[in-house]
């Protein structure tokens, strides 16, 4: 019971030692966090369908005038087929990024108290984050691919490609929920945070490949377009969920350069989060 | 957890030199024999200019209650975030369960439940599930982990609310749910910060009694802040009242009452200490925290 008593201070960690343990136990602890969030999905899935509406808009609005007015030349893609791996990306991308309000919230009731005095990882703590804001995001996938089904666009259904494409979203929320914890620990208050997240969203979709090509940008945007994930994230997925999509960029590249910046944002938040109680 | 229980007839035989302290001794396990449960040495927090905690050198003692007093702004909430490892101290130190809560932050972890100000438990998740995914992030072994999240739930009389989501729940029932969750992994030391505010008379006696029954279950070093001073009375074996950031005076409820006056309520002692009635004032951030927690319950 008291370690003082029998000298045995540390001792756990060193005999329980060994990475291997280390690695399982925060692999664990990264399951329970996303746990709890795959729980309150399921106890209130309606908050799912209400974040149907804004890739719809896109989507049947957006999509259906553009494809009509053919202002953007997609080459041999139609217009909507273009889109719709973009539609996907920023639907994704605008729900993950708010998702540091949760943290905010969970600030002011308590919550992160209670996390940050249990003796898991703090990388873990925000790995678990990442992975639950990634499972929210798998559901937007689900609606996007209806969507599209109705709007006949061409999608690729092999099951190789859906796994793909489910590993890229899971990829890109991730990144940007992340991001959106960083920024969450440095600002504190929810309203200051909805303000940067507002002033972040169009931007970031704005200077992306999400609804027209790289190639047709003017250079300076193009360079901004270059340092932004969420074109990585496009790019993949226009060459992973689409008939006769090509990635721009590259595959490869696309996976590397989210993966690295995921590691980055994930050390960093790792590092700001127990700050965030204070 | 079986370690404090050695030693009870040590405590008593000890506890019969002061007859003041005995009522409240018989309950308690360990006595001078066991190391303190916490020690702080010159512990200090600043915030900017701002002292909110001075120089504070406290010890625990072993499976004893031990009651933080001060009016808002004391550094009662401060004091427990560097015990619990969630601030760093400016100056000074502190250990509890043995382990230094800088440089041991892990192993204090390992060792301490904590019941924050804030009402803490997830109100989207039901009550099993606010302690299956904390017996999880504590590493609870899977053959046990039902056993001992129910064994909770019964400590703290809300089986039949299990799997009721938390939202739902009256504020003593969330109260009571967060203590479940802080002593699920037994901790040695568990940390309560205001576990009573915000609830009625029934509801807080009902945390008390529920305090009392794990101590006695478990020999836990319990250390809660409150503002109640009947609270303190009864609850607590020590208490320590704070002011300003320092320790105004330590002792037992009785030591303290009689220090003060042949009549003296620990309200006297209080405002002995501080000169200020525990009633006054109230924070910009005690209201909203009040406010807060009545629209969650409401
Ligand atoms: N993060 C912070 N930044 C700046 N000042 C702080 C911070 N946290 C606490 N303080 C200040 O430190 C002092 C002590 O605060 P603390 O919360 O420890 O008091 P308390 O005794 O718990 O009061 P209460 O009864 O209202 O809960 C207060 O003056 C408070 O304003
Ligand atoms: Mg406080």
């Amino acid at each position: 019971m008291h370690c003082g008593r029998d000298g045995q201070c540390g001792v756990w960690v060193k005999t329980g030692g060994g990475a291997a343990v280390a690695v399982l136990e925060f692999v664990k602890q990264v399951l329970a966090v996303a746990e709890a969030e795959a729980r309150k999905l399921r106890h209130d899935p309606m908050e799912l369908f209400t974040r149907a509406v804004q890739p719809t808009l896109w989507l049947v609005v957006f999509g259906q005038v553009m494809s009509r007015v053919r202002a953007i030349p997609t080459g041999e893609m139609s217009y909507l087929d273009f889109m719709a791996p973009g539609i996907l990306a920023q639907s994704v991308i605008f729900i993950a990024i708010f998702y540091g309000i949760s943290l905010i919230w969970e600030r002011d009731l308590g919550v992160l108290h209670k996390y940050l005095v249990s003796p898991a990882y703090r990388g873990a703590l925000v790995c678990g984050k990442a992975v639950s804001a990634g499972l929210r995001a798998l559901t937007q996938a689900f609606i996007v691919y209806l969507l599209s089904l109705a709007l006949g666009v061409h999608l690729k259904l092999t099951l190789l490609a859906i796994v793909g494409v489910l590993f890229a979203i899971f990829l890109g929320a991730a990144i940007f929920s992340t991001f959106s914890l960083v920024v969450a620990c440095l600002v504190k208050t929810r309203e200051r945070f909805m303000g940067i997240g507002q002033v972040l969203t169009m931007p970031l979709f704005f200077a992306s490949n999400a609804i027209y090509p790289l190639s047709l940008m003017p250079q300076w945007l193009r360079f901004i377009s270059h340092i932004n994930p969420l074109t990585y994230q496009v790019d993949a997925l226009r060459a992973l969920m689409v008939e006769g999509g090509r990635a721009a960029v590259g595959l490869g590249i696309d996976f590397a350069v989210q993966a690295l910046v995921l590691l980055i944002l994930l050390r960093i938040a790792a590092r700001l989060y127990p700050n965030a109680v204070n | 957890m079986n370690g404090g229980r050695s030693t009870v007839a040590e405590s008593q035989a000890q506890s019969q030199a002061q007859p003041q302290a005995q009522a409240q001794a018989e309950a308690t396990p360990p006595a001078e024999a066991a190391p303190p449960a916490i020690e702080t040495f010159g512990l200090t927090r600043r915030f900017g200019s701002l002292v909110a905690v001075d120089n504070l050198t406290l010890s625990v003692r072993a499976g004893s209650i031990f009651g933080l007093l001060g009016p808002n702004g004391a550094g009662k909430s401060t004091t427990i975030k560097m015990l619990t490892t969630l601030l760093p101290p400016s100056e000074g130190s502190a250990r509890v369960a043995g382990c230094d809560v800088v440089r041991e932050a892990r192993e204090v972890r390992r060792r301490i439940g904590y019941v924050p100000q804030l009402l803490s438990a997830d109100g989207a998740l039901t009550g099993y599930e606010n302690l299956l995914i904390f017996a999880k992030l504590y590493g609870v072994p899977r053959a046990e982990r039902e056993e001992r999240i129910w064994q909770a739930l019964e400590l703290m009389g809300l089986k039949e609310a299990a799997h009721m989501l938390v939202r739902q729940y009256s504020g003593g029932m969330i109260r009571r749910l967060e203590i479940a969750q802080a002593v699920l992994h037994r901790p040695s030391v568990l940390f309560m910060d205001e576990p009573t505010v915000g609830l009625d008379p029934v509801a807080r006696r009902a945390v008390w009694e529920h305090v009392r029954e794990l101590r006695r279950r478990s020999g836990v070093t319990v250390l809660i802040t409150t503002h109640y001073m009947e609270e303190a009375d009864e609850l607590c074996d020590e208490v320590a009242i704070v002011h300003l950031g320092r320790v105004a005076a330590v002792g037992t409820p009785t030591a303290l009452k009689a220090a003060v006056g042949p009549e003296a309520s620990l309200d006297d002692v209080f405002v002995h200490y501080t000169g200020s009635s525990i009633e006054t004032g109230g924070s910009f951030r005690d209201a909203l925290r009040t406010r807060r927690t009545v629209r969650r319950l409401g």
